[in-house]
Parts: C-alpha cells; structure tokens; sequence
C-alpha cells in the first residue's frame, strides 16, 4: 500500500508563455533558447515535475505472492490464449465476410484483460471499456460462442446482435460495455462506481480505456468527481503507444499519463502490461483503495500487434518496432512462467492450444447456425414498453 | 388539491418520490447548498442529506455520464441542468448512452434516469442561452422528451418521468417557474407519459402548441372566439412519444391545423407533427398546416428583435384565419 | 407576352358570368378597344371589351359556359406564342367549368372537324380528337390515319380549326409538336382542391371540375363542397321535355325545365336574403290624386308642344318620393350589418324596377331630387328600353338607395313588395282608380291611389315610414309643391 502513495514534490509552476513566443517555443529546434529566455526575464518558470510514481514492472511477481492459485494462473495462460485464437478467427471470419462492420483486435494486449480477471471479484465488481472490448469479455467468462455470435451479427449474440464487436455487454459478468465514443463511457464508469457507493454493495467499478482517450474532456470531468465524491473507481489508461495512427507523442503535450492524477488529487502508478501478474498485482492494489472509496488512475503499458482495426494499413510504425514489441509477448512469457514455476508442461499447454483452437472453432460454427435477429426484433428494447413504436 | 408555483410543483414532485424510492437522487450544478439555480431544489438539501442531494462541479458531460453509469447499476438518477442551453456538453451522454446502451445491450441494461432543467428562451439571453432543445433530444429513439406547460402537469409528468424505466428529457420553462396553479397533492399523482391535453375543445381549426408557447396558443384561441371562431387547443405535454392521435381526431373534426412552437422551424416538433397529420389524415385537411415558430435565426440579444423572434400571437391568429379562409 | 384575358366584375353581385357569344375569332388580329365577347351577367349582357392588342391566340371557353370572376376566358398575345405555361396557371377550379366534359359549346364544331377530316378520305374521327391527331392529319396532309381515340384527349377541335385556318401548314413541325406537349400536359392539369374537399366530392359523386373553389389560386376548400349546386350546363333556355319524376301522382308527370338562369339565381338570392335579413314591416297609404291627374294633364301638353317625354303617374311618385326622401333621412339610409352602422346616404338615387323578358332589373334615376319631371320621364323611358334590351351598364343598375316598384298598369290596387338591399325601404304603387269618396259629407267621384310601403324595421321605425309617407302624400297631392 504503501508504495501506491503519490509523493508530491512538485514544484508545479504555471508555466506561461508569451504569446509571440508560443510558437516558437512549441517546437523542438528553439525550445531550448526560448526557455532560457523566459528563465531570464520572467518570474514565471516553467514547470519542474519531480513527482515519482511507484511502478509495476515485468517478472518481478511471483503468483503465491499475490495470493493467486496455480488453477488461477492456469486459467490466465488459457484466457489469455482463448483471447489470442478467438481473435486470430475472428480476424479470418472477417476476411470471409462473416462479420461486417468494425473489427478492433486486442491481439498483444491479453495480459491485461487475464491480470484484471484475475484480481477483481467478477459479478461483484463491474468493468467498462471501449470498443477494444473482445478480450475482456472472454476474460471475464463470456463464452467464447457469444462472443463470436455478436460478432456474426447473430441473436445468440452477447447483444443479441444489436451490438456488434464494439458492444459488447453482460449484465451476468458486469460487463458494462463496449462503448464506441471514444472516452464517453468513462463518466459512466464513475455513475457505475457511484452507485456501488450509494447502495453500500461493496463493487468497485474498473473503467478501461485507451491512451487515445486521454484528450477527451468527459474523462477529466469523471476523474474531477470521481475525486470529490469519493467513488469506488480505477481509472485504467491502457496505452498501446497509438490513437489508432497517432502516436502519443503526437497527441499530448505531456505524455506522462500518470501525472494528471496530480490534478485531481488521486494516487496513481504505472504498471508494465505485458505480464498478466504485474497487471493483477497493480489492480490489487488499487482495488483495496477503491473498495476504500479512494479513486485511482493506473497506465498499463500495453502494445497491439495488429492495426487499429482490421482496415489499418499501419503506415505509422515501422516493422521492426513491431518484430521487438513480439519479442516480449505475454502469452510466451506466460508460458514460460508456468514451465518455470513447474505448473505445467510443455505437453499439457498444447493440450490447452488444441481445446482453446476446438473452442473457438466451435464458436465459429455456433455463430455461423445462430439465427440472424427476426425483423420485427429491430423494435425490441428501444424502450422498455413492449409495444413500441408506440403507434402502428 | 393546493396551488403551487410550477417550481414548487417540480419539487414537490422529486420529494414525494425520493421518500418513495431510496434509489433515486438528485444531481447538478447548484442543486443542494445554493437551493437550486432557479429554487426549484429548495430545502431538499435538508430533507435528503448530501448523499442524494448533490452539488457537482461545472461539468455537463461528467455528471450526465454519471448519471447514465449509476441508472445502469440500479439506481434512478434525476440529473439537472441548470438550462437545457448547457446540456450540448454533454450531449454524448444523452443521445448515446442514455438512449442506446439499452438497445446496444440486447435489453440487459436499462437507463432509468431523469434529465431535467428550464428550457426554450428566458428573455434578452442571446443565442447560446435561448435553445429550444426538444426537436434535438426527440429525433432519438430511446429517449421520451415531456415538456409540460402548467404546475399540475409538471407534477404529474415528472413523477411519471422518474418512475419511467427508460430516460427521459424532461423539460421545463425558466418563464414558467413562477406560475401558480392547482396542482394535485395525491402522493402517486400520475399523468401519463405520452398522452396530449384538449386544453379547449372547439370545431373550427386546431392549435397546437406545448410547453411556454401553449399559453399564447390560448391567448390566440381567446382571440378567435371573440371574433366568432371556435378553436380547439391541443396541449402535447410530451413530445416524445408523441400523442398524435388526439391531434389527428381534432384534425378530422376542424379540418384545419396550426402549430405553434417556440423552436427553431427546421427540422422541429412543428414539422414533425405538421407531416404526420398530413400522413394520417390528409384527406381531412382543408388547408394546408401552418406553423408559427421562432425565426429560422439564432436567438438576437436586442430587446425589439428577441420579441420578434419569438413566435407571435398575431402571426398565430393570422395564421388561424388563413388555414380557415377568412382572410 | 400572353395576356390573360379573365371574367371581369361587371356587377356588384356578380359571381360568374356566362359567355354568351364569341366576337372575335382565334388567331384573329385585335386592338385595345375592341369587343371580342358578349358576357351574361345576373343583371344583363355585356360587352367583353379589350385593353391590349395583339392576336386572339385562344378562347378559352365555350359559348355558353359560365366563368366565375377571374377565371380565364381567352388569351391574348404574339402570334404563334407559346401560351401553355399560362394556361397551366390557371388550370384550376376557377375556371375549371370551361373543362368539364361534355361542358364545351364547341360540340357542333368538333363534328364539323370530323366530317372535314371524313371528307379527306378518312374513316369518321371520333368526336374526341385531340390535338396530336389533328396534328397528325395536318403534317400528314390530310391524308387518312386512323387514330386511336385519346382517353384523356380534350377536344379541343374548335381551336385545332382555327390553327389551321390561321396559319395552317405553314406552322413549323416543331412548334405544333410543341403546342400539342403543351396542350397534352394542360388536359391532364388538375384542379386544385384542399384533399378533404377532394374527399367530401368523391363521397358526394360531385365532379370537382365543375365546382367552384373560394380558396388561395381558387383552390376548393371544404366549403366550397357545402354550398355546391349543380349548375345547368348552359344557361341558353333548353326546353327539352323531361321525364317526370316517378314520386308524382300519376298525370302530373309532364312539364318542361328551364335552366336558371345568372338573373334568375341573382334574384333569387338577393331577394331571399332581404326577407330572411330585414324584418320587413308594412305601411299602406290613399293617396287623393285629383290634383296630380290635372297637373299631369297640364305638364303633358306642355312636353307635347316641347316634344319632350311625357310623364307618367310614376314620375310623379318618383319625383315625391325624392323630394320626400331629402327631410326623411332615416328611410334613405342602409343598414349595414358588417360595418356595424346605419349610413345615411346624401345622394337620392332612386332605383325604379322594370320588368324584362327573364325577370326584372332597377334602373337608377340619379339625384332624383334635383332632377325636373321632365328630366326624370325621359332618363326612365330610355333606361327601361335598355334594360329590356339587357343593355344596361352595372352602374346604371347597381347603388340605389330607394325604390319603386309599380303594378298599376297591370290593375293592381295594392300589393306589397320586397326591400331591393341594401335600401331600407320599397314603395309598392297600385293604380290610380276612380272611386267613389265621401267629401264635405257628399259621395263624389274621386281620383285615389293606394302605395304600400315596405320598411327595414331594423333601419325605419313605423313613425319615420309613416312621416315619409305623409311627406310623399303632401307632395303628390299638392303637385305644385314639387316646384317649390
């Protein structure tokens, strides 16, 4: 816990520039000389940012020691793999025009759904994310069948085929979304928090979202109350170093994420997302703050392998980048930890690869004979009234 | 029965339910410590304690957001805006989340929540603060927009509004706020969402109006009855779903239809229910629909022009005259 | 430029008014002046006079057809111009009668067109040719083509005549082609009508051509449907002998039917709604005319060596009255509903009704006061000759403020008549008989002549109708205070 406590030794001076030097200072080649110059003539300095935020890298946990069963950990590695083969299908089914519309694949970024599934209490807790939601849905329990029957467009489907990929919802797994507008679910994620608080159920509400998201206001305004009204949330950045082609150096000024919990007063730590153990370590910690009623905002640092969506002809990265990202792959490193720690052969994790495969061949085919919603479906759950349009 | 202010009749109404229903709080900017913007809050601070009565920062899009969030998880917000004019900030939260989260679910999600504040035009308040915001909220499916005209109405329709399962756009007149009437004081007082009000029954020509503009839409039939006319006014009191079955009937009966509404004409109510009378009742009609609206403008500042913004009653009484052939 | 040339107000309670007569031909060259229509209005026929030049390109209505005010009845403009856009405009209910089928006068004319066309070797045309075929025999030069008869086709074989006559092959193939798109699409024009008025006349087997409509670009409204009476299809007498109806009696199932005509209705209508409006009350007077006999007896050689008019008993009474009328203000006044005022009229026009062939008219002695007998006998006589000609100007006719209405040459004693509105009163005059009358308690031979006057009792009260009466007595029984 106590590693988690913001030390604040900021010295956050306002910056403030001249308006002709703006511009100028704003780019790199003249930085230097126009800070220099404001140092000179100005009693306004620029910002000195020496706060430290406490960090959850790589291979440094062991599962015993976050409590975590050899079962559990299994079970992350099968998560994490059911994530990787659902998605390599759904990828496929998309290229046959199975599945139409967008497709945002999560492949690169499993350890973070299996870290969170393996530190929440699922059913008690609730999740919200953005359209990138596959892999926490399967990490949560959604069967792999519903999950690609939404994706089919199917009545079988997780939304009865009202929701597609980026909609994916279950009111059993409090999943609360899926949600499309990038960073408009994240004030929602602090309504769902708010009333874990306000009925005293004991839930904490974990609100995912992407670095992309960072610059939109609604997510400043929800970490704003979530900090005066004391809600039980995590705010979860999970940064994959792209807004779909815009790399984050592009998008923010200041691309240390977990700063901006200075301003809104609320801890913050970064953790290293391509372990599924550091990101459960991390949430542990901040889910006993939020069961606490203290907010929190914590990066994963995450990367995705395949393009924004489907459509991405990723011109923004180079191929090499991408080789030495894969290098690092949870799931690899998984299996390595589960060898290592002697939980498992080599063996019986093909064994795991072959069900998984079985598993998500099956889905396909369960999608492919689910039944497309009824015409007169489209009227369905508009309203709560049965009757509606209303009048014929 | 007791005569209320239209406010007092809000208040009373969010009272009687939140005594009702644990699950339902009140939020917005300047609703618990300063009484409510416009005192339509007053003293439920005291009554409810700051866990259901609660103060939020300037932040439209962050407490609607929350709003949504917490009807999700089981709760039945009432969110304030201090006007409708500030709901545009958040207005994601509203046409997105709070209309479709269910429909994007499959059902497995509703959004009970309640968004209410003072809508249409306050006077010599410029463009920004003089929207009518109904024709923008009532375009998507998933929501129902209510926007009584009289204290009784606002009382019986909010209460309905905050036991409605789905959410709803409630909204109310800064104008009207002051407006004394008889207003039920049964505690499960209900008027139904989606049912229009015969404000007066006449045989001559129809008018339709809602909200503010309803009671110029009276003052015009006033008129038309001294000069020897008999008008029938049609009170929408919701918007969506619109009830336009009770103006269709009148419509058969006058043959004749003039629309009155405080929104700008492109794309609005009046337009909306100008084409579906003449979808379901054309062979009814003996004049063309008229409407008498705001000007196709932004809302001006100056005194004279705000005036002539509005829609008038002398353009609505000429209008009446025309749809009947008497000029 | 096309000039419409429409159906003008010709009077003060004309709704419509029939084309009787064409004077001018299609194609004909006209100038500003000239009278190209004689038009029957409820009160006479009149001339159609023109204010342009330029060729008469179309008449738009048959002879016989009845236009309501504005509707168009011809076109005037360049020869050869394309007029189709204009007539598009008004192809409306206004003037939608001149297109009710069957409704054309030119019935004889189309016959004429389809035994030419006979004549050119062809197999009988229908009756119902529309322009293409005749187009069709023009470019074909005459030559035989049967041609399917048009459901839609209009006939309008009196105009495609005069195209020929007018300018014949020589009209580009082109423009004919043009002409016909033109006619085609106006055939198919609609008339403009409120759909609850479409609805109501479709329930009501009423054909909406035939119905006027009092909406915006004389659209019909709904209660244009409510007031609807068929009207005759002509309003040239037709006594074609008609089945009787199956109701009757048997033998009373013969008669013959006139169609009414714009008189007949006006009267109708104007006279109906006097009684219903005005509460009419009722004054009756004996007036001694002993003295007036002999004057008329004197005045009467004087105009015979003057070879002026004569006058007549009536001058007499029209002369009183007006001069009665001038310290009677309340009976030369009109109450007038609308306004909400009761105006009293500084002028004396007194109106003087003269029965004609198809019912009767009011001509107008003008200033009747300040007029000399001599004067009032001759504007009468020339004015009543008029009018039994139908020759009468609508303001010879319209604005009177008081009236007369005398029987006495048909032997009536006494009768009473109906207010003329807005006057407020009329004057029934009966004949002047001898009659035995008791003088100074002797039975002597006396001269007497009953008038009845009818009051607007919303206007004239039985005390001002009498004091008028007393006035006029005064006047007619001492005729030499008419000099005064």
């Amino acid at each position: 816990m106590a590693v988690l406590i913001v030390e604040r030794r900021a010295k956050v001076v306002q910056r403030k520039r001249a308006k002709s030097k703006s511009s100028t200072a704003s780019t790199n080649g003249s930085a230097g000389s126009a800070l220099e110059s404001l140092e000179k003539h100005s009693v306004v300095k620029p910002v000195d940012i020496s706060v430290s935020f406490p960090g959850y890298p790589a291979g440094s946990y062991n599962h015993r020691d976050l409590g975590l069963t050899d079962e559990t950990v299994l079970g992350i590695y099968h998560t994490m793999l059911l994530q990787r083969r659902f998605e390599q299908r759904a990828n496929q089914m998309y290229g046959k025009q199975k599945i139409g519309g967008f497709l945002h694949l999560y492949i690169g970024q499993e350890a973070v759904s299996a870290g969170t599934a393996a530190a929440i209490e699922i059913g008690k807790d609730s999740v919200i994310t953005a359209y990138r939601d596959h892999g926490i849905a399967l990490a949560l329990g959604m069967s792999a069948d519903e999950c690609m029957a939404e994706l089919f467009g199917k009545t079988d489907g997780c939304s009865k085929g009202k929701g597609g990929s980026m909609h994916f919802f279950s009111r059993e797994k409090r999943l609360f979304g899926g949600h499309g507008i990038v960073g408009a679910h994240v004030p929602v994620g602090g309504g769902i928090a708010f009333a874990h608080k306000y009925k005293g159920d004991g839930g904490v509400c974990l609100a995912f979202y992407g670095d992309g998201a960072v610059g939109q206001g609604g997510i400043h305004e929800a970490m704003n109350l979530a900090s005066l009204l004391k809600l039980p949330i995590i705010f979860i950045i999970e940064n994959n170093e792209y807004a779909m082609g815009t790399a984050t150096h592009r998008a923010f000024g200041h691309t240390e994420f977990t700063h901006l919990s200075v301003g809104y007063d609320i801890p913050a730590s970064q953790v290293d997302g391509m372990d599924a153990l550091s990101v459960c370590k991390a949430l542990q910690d901040h889910i006993a703050m939020a069961r606490e009623f203290q907010p929190s905002l914590l990066e994963i640092k995450t990367y995705r392998y395949l393009g924004h969506s489907v459509s991405d002809p990723q011109k923004y990265r180079t191929k090499e980048e991408l080789d030495q990202k894969k290098e690092d792959d949870p799931i690899i490193r998984m299996k390595a930890y589960v060898i290592d720690e002697g939980l498992a052969d080599n063996d019986a994790l093909d064994l795991v690869d072959t069900s998984v495969k079985k598993e998500v061949k099956a889905a396909v085919d369960f999608a492919e004979n689910s039944e497309t919603p009824d015409l007169e479906k489209i009227f369905e759950n508009v309203y709560e009234e049965n009757d509606y349009p209303f009048l014929a | 029965m007791a005569v209320l202010q239209f406010r007092e009749a809000l208040r009373a109404a969010m009272t009687e339910e939140m005594e009702r229903d644990d699950t339902i709080f009140l939020m917005g900017e300047e609703v618990a410590q300063y009484n409510g913007a416009y005192k339509v809050s007053e003293g439920m601070l005291d009554q409810f304690g700051p866990e259901r009565v609660i103060d939020t920062p300037i932040s439209e899009s962050g407490f609607s957001g929350l709003g949504v969030g917490a009807a999700m998880n089981g709760l039945r917000p009432i969110i304030e805006f201090m006007t409708w004019n500030f709901s545009f900030v958040a207005i994601d939260q509203i046409l997105n989340n709070a209309a479709k989260i269910r429909y994007m679910s499959g059902g497995q999600f509703k959004v009970p929540i309640v968004f209410r504040g003072a809508n249409g035009a306050a006077g010599q308040l410029a463009a920004t603060h003089n929207t009518s915001v109904e024709s923008i909220y009532a375009t998507v499916p998933g929501l129902k927009v209510v926007a009584p005209s009289n204290p009784d109405d606002a009382k019986g329709l909010l209460k309905a509004s905050i036991r409605d399962d789905n959410p709803v756009v409630f909204l109310e007149s800064e104008v009207l706020y002051g407006m004394k009437g008889e207003v039920s004081d049964d505690k499960d007082y209900i008027i139904p969402i989606g049912k229009a009000r015969i404000a007066r029954e006449g045989k001559d020509i129809t008018i339709v109006a809602h909200g503010n503009v309803y009671w110029r839409a009276m003052n015009v039939a006033d008129r038309l009855v001294e000069a020897g006319y008999d008008p029938e006014v049609i009170d929408l009191r919701t918007i969506r779903p619109l009830d336009i079955n009770t103006v269709t009937e009148s419509v058969r009966k006058t043959n004749r239809c003039v629309i009155m509404d405080e929104s700008n004409p492109f794309a609005s109510i009046s337009s909306e229910v100008a084409y579906q009378i003449q979808e379901r009742v054309f062979d009814h009609l003996d004049s063309p629909v008229i409407r008498v609206t705001a000007k196709d403008t932004p809302a001006p500042f100056a005194k004279n022009l705000m005036d002539h913004y509005m829609p008038s009653e002398e353009d609505a009484y000429q209008a009446c005259l025309r749809a009947m052939y008497v000029t | 430029m096309a000039i419409p040339i429409e159906m003008p107000k010709l009077s003060d309670t004309m709704e419509e008014g029939v084309v009787v007569a064409w004077l001018a031909e299609e194609g004909q060259k006209v100038s500003a002046g000239d009278i190209i229509a004689q038009v029957e209005t409820d009160k006479a026929t009149m001339d159609l006079e023109i204010y342009d030049d330029g060729f008469l390109l179309k008449r738009v209505v048959g002879e016989g057809d009845s236009v309501s005010i504005g509707g168009l009845i011809a076109v005037l403009g360049d020869e050869g111009e394309d007029i189709s856009s204009l007539l598009a405009e008004y192809s409306t209910g206004n003037n939608g009668s001149a297109r009710d089928s069957g409704h054309t006068s030119s019935d004889d004319q189309a016959d004429n067109k389809s035994s030419k066309a006979g004549a050119a070797g062809a197999p009988a045309a229908t009756p119902a040719e529309t322009v293409e075929e005749i187009s069709a025999l023009v470019q074909s030069g005459g030559e035989a083509k049967i041609l399917p008869p048009s459901s839609s086709g209009r006939n309008i074989s009196e105009k495609s005549t005069s195209e020929k006559s007018m300018s014949g092959r020589s009209m580009s193939e082109r423009s004919m082609s043009e002409r016909s798109m033109s006619e085609k699409s106006m055939s198919g024009s609609r008339v403009k009508a409120s759909p609850l008025a479409r609805r109501l006349a479709s329930e009501r087997g009423i054909d909406m051509e035939s119905v006027r409509g009092s909406g915006p670009e004389g659209r019909i409204v709904k209660r244009d449907i409510e007031s609807y009476v068929p009207a005759p299809m002509k309003t040239e007498p037709v006594f074609a002998p008609k089945r009787g109806r199956t109701d009757l009696p048997a033998g009373s199932d013969s008669y013959t039917s006139l169609p009414l005509s714009q008189m007949r209705k006006a009267i109708a209508r104007r006279l109906a709604e006097s009684k219903f409006k005005s509460p009419h009350f009722y004054l009756t007077a004996d007036f001694d005319m002993r003295k007036a006999v002999a004057a008329r007896i004197q005045l009467n050689e004087l105009a015979a060596r003057r070879e002026q008019q004569k006058v007549s008993f009536n001058d007499l009474v029209t002369k009183s009255c007006a001069l009665a009328l001038r310290d009677n203000k309340w009976v030369n006044a009109s109450y007038l509903e609308e306004e909400g005022e009761i105006r009293f009229h500084d002028n004396i026009d007194v109106a003087i009704a003269v029965a004609i062939d198809e019912g009767l008219i009011t001509p107008i002695i003008r200033n009747a006061d300040a007029k000399s007998l001599g004067q009032i006998a001759a504007e009468t006589r020339e004015l009543a000759a008029r009018a039994r000609k139908k020759e009468l100007q609508p303001e010879e006719y319209s604005g009177s403020t008081f009236t007369t209405s005398n029987l006495g040459m048909f032997g009536i004693d006494e009768f009473t008549a109906i207010i003329n509105p807005p006057n407020a009163c009329i004057l029934a005059i009966g004949a002047v008989r001898d009659t035995p009358v008791v003088e100074n308690g002797q039975v002597v031979a006396g001269k007497r002549m009953k008038v009845t006057l009818s009051c607007d009792h919303r206007v004239v009260d039985g005390a001002a109708g009498a004091r008028f009466l007393a006035s006029v007595r005064q006047y007619l029984e001492d005729p030499l205070s008419m000099l005064l």
